[in-house]
């Protein structure tokens, strides 16, 4: 068990390893002359006007917010899905309750108009 | 067996055989030959790529009636080297007002983010990176990264198309994680088990014959989660120019194009692995070559759908796209996820387990085009009569 976790461990940096080779060879290889003009921000384009950081809508924050209740209900229910062979029929419709009561929290969203790109 | 029969036991055979030697203590001879299996399986997934994307361009070529690339080496092969030259050799230009710092890491957690999946994909009955307990959630977990580095990308470069990019990656890669992970859960209830490794093995019957609806939403929003025609608000050109990435030059902005063609053949190998029975077909379990031929072959039915959808479809609106999500695909996946599970537990072991199976899948599809088809007929009927304007008109 803990060499699959090793396997993964490993695998972790040298997949960092190797985008970044590209990257550095091409530090060495392409040509580097920057300038004032250059370094602007969207160089080929207009100058920006203000700040970039700036507050953002609402409603991309609504969305994550009902991605987070589903995200978590996902990880509440892979446990259910992987002991399923052994689960007795009355704990898959426990699960199923489990689910609709998130329907209806979905449902909630939607009257409520959360869903809306308004 | 010979080299042909199991070329990968052959090789670490002769390895372990130059390192015997050394007497090396038993630590560092796992530790070795785990670093020699993870450089083969993360080299094998980058330079899969180079191969993809001369692939991709030459289908979408003939989609679109053109010829693609046939200048650079027989039928255009060297295409893709020739593009890396050129990455490689351009000027890399960081805005001065840019975070430096996530400005450079974003486009390497990029790739990190799609290569960390091809650990654990089986590719044969004995080639496999590793087999975790819980595969499946590992890779919904490293695929989040995909996600991260966007928003990355798009809130470091200090630029507003490509925050707007950032915002809608968040708002769109977010949405479509939920029937993806939901769709993720049908072959886990059928196989019992998240190891990618017991998913593979418990598909004497594909499962794309028992849930063929879960396979297909799950490509749809997987294909989605990639971020590709027609969904690829986040770096719709008309827009926004070039998204999260508009700020990029160079190999990190290479980087980035090489992240999307590997993630999407990725969809196209976990598709493969998922539901249609990974490396299994006959002859797989005495030559392990051929059930990687095997699983190649049936990842090219995901990736060949993905580029068709790339190449018919325009692009969606966002408010479109995330109502399509929310109240089409979510809804959906759940009542799939509900029926699977209960008749799964009724039937799984008698005779009738297939039919109830795909009738279960009939209502589900009937019923949710019907209820597409009555809430096209209300928006039709609301619809106000078109009525004849002046052509030119000052606001």
């Amino acid at each position: 068990m803990l060499d699959n976790w090793l396997f993964i461990g490993i695998f972790i940096s040298i997949a960092a390893v190797f985008p970044l080779l590209p990257i550095v060879i091409a530090r060495f290889l392409a040509p580097r002359r920057p300038s004032l003009a250059k370094q602007e921000t969207y160089e080929c384009g207009m100058e920006t006007v203000g700040d970039t950081w700036v507050q953002f809508k609402v409603q991309y924050y609504i969305y994550a917010l009902v991605f987070l209740i589903f995200d978590i209900e996902t990880v509440f229910l892979y446990p259910w899905a992987v002991a399923f062979d052994v689960l007795p029929l009355f704990a898959v419709f426990e699960g199923v309750l489990f689910i609709l009561i998130l329907v209806a929290g979905l449902a909630y969203a939607w009257r409520k108009g959360a869903l809306e790109w308004a | 067996m010979g080299f042909l029969g199991d070329p990968i036991k052959f090789i670490g055979d002769w390895l372990k055989s130059l390192i015997a030697p050394l007497n090396l203590p038993p630590v560092w001879e796992t530790f070795l030959s785990t670093l020699t299996s993870v450089i083969a399986v993360a080299s094998f997934g980058l330079l899969i790529v180079i191969f993809l994307i001369w692939v991709e361009r030459k289908v979408a070529a003939r989609f679109q009636d053109r010829l693609g690339p046939n200048r650079a080496g027989k039928y255009g092969l060297l295409q893709t080297f020739a593009d890396m030259v050129k990455l490689i050799t351009k000027e890399d230009t960081t805005p001065e007002t840019a975070d430096k710092v996530v400005f450079n890491i974003a486009p390497v957690l990029s790739v990190v983010s799609v290569l960390l999946i091809w650990a654990v994909v089986p590719f044969a009955p004995t080639w496999f990176g590793t087999d975790i307990n819980v595969g499946v959630l590992y890779i919904a977990a490293v695929g989040s990264f995909g996600i991260l580095s966007i928003l990355m990308a798009g809130w470091s470069s200090n630029n507003k198309y490509a925050l707007l990019g950032a915002f809608r990656a968040v708002a769109q890669l977010i949405s479509y994680e939920v029937p993806m992970l939901i769709m993720l859960m049908v072959p886990v209830l059928l196989a019992s088990s998240m190891g990618m490794v017991d998913i593979v093995a418990r598909q004497d019957m594909w499962f794309i014959v028992v849930a063929p609806l879960a396979a297909v939403v799950f490509l749809i929003s997987a294909i989605a989660e990639v971020g590709r025609t027609p969904f690829d608000l986040l770096e719709a050109e008309s827009e926004i120019v070039a998204g999260f990435h508009t700020e990029y030059s160079g190999m990190k902005f290479g980087m980035f194009f090489a992240a999307e063609f590997l993630h999407i053949f990725t969809v196209g190998v976990l598709f493969a692995i998922l539901f249609m029975g990974g490396w299994r077909g006959p002859g797989a379990e005495q030559f392990p070559l051929l059930g990687m031929v095997y699983l190649m072959a049936k990842s090219t039915v995901g990736y060949f759908i993905a580029i068709w959808m790339r190449s018919t479809l325009p692009r969606i609106r966002i408010d479109h796209m995330l109502a399509f999500n929310w109240k089409f695909l979510v809804p959906l996946s759940l009542a799939i996820l509900i029926v699977t599970a209960i008749l799964h537990k009724l039937f799984a072991a008698t005779t009738l387990y297939i039919p109830a199976m795909l009738v279960g899948n009939l209502v589900i599809f009937l019923a949710s085009l019907g209820a597409l088809r009555a809430v096209a007929q209300r928006q039709r009927k609301q619809r106000k009569p078109f009525k004849k304007r002046p052509v030119a008109k000052a606001a």
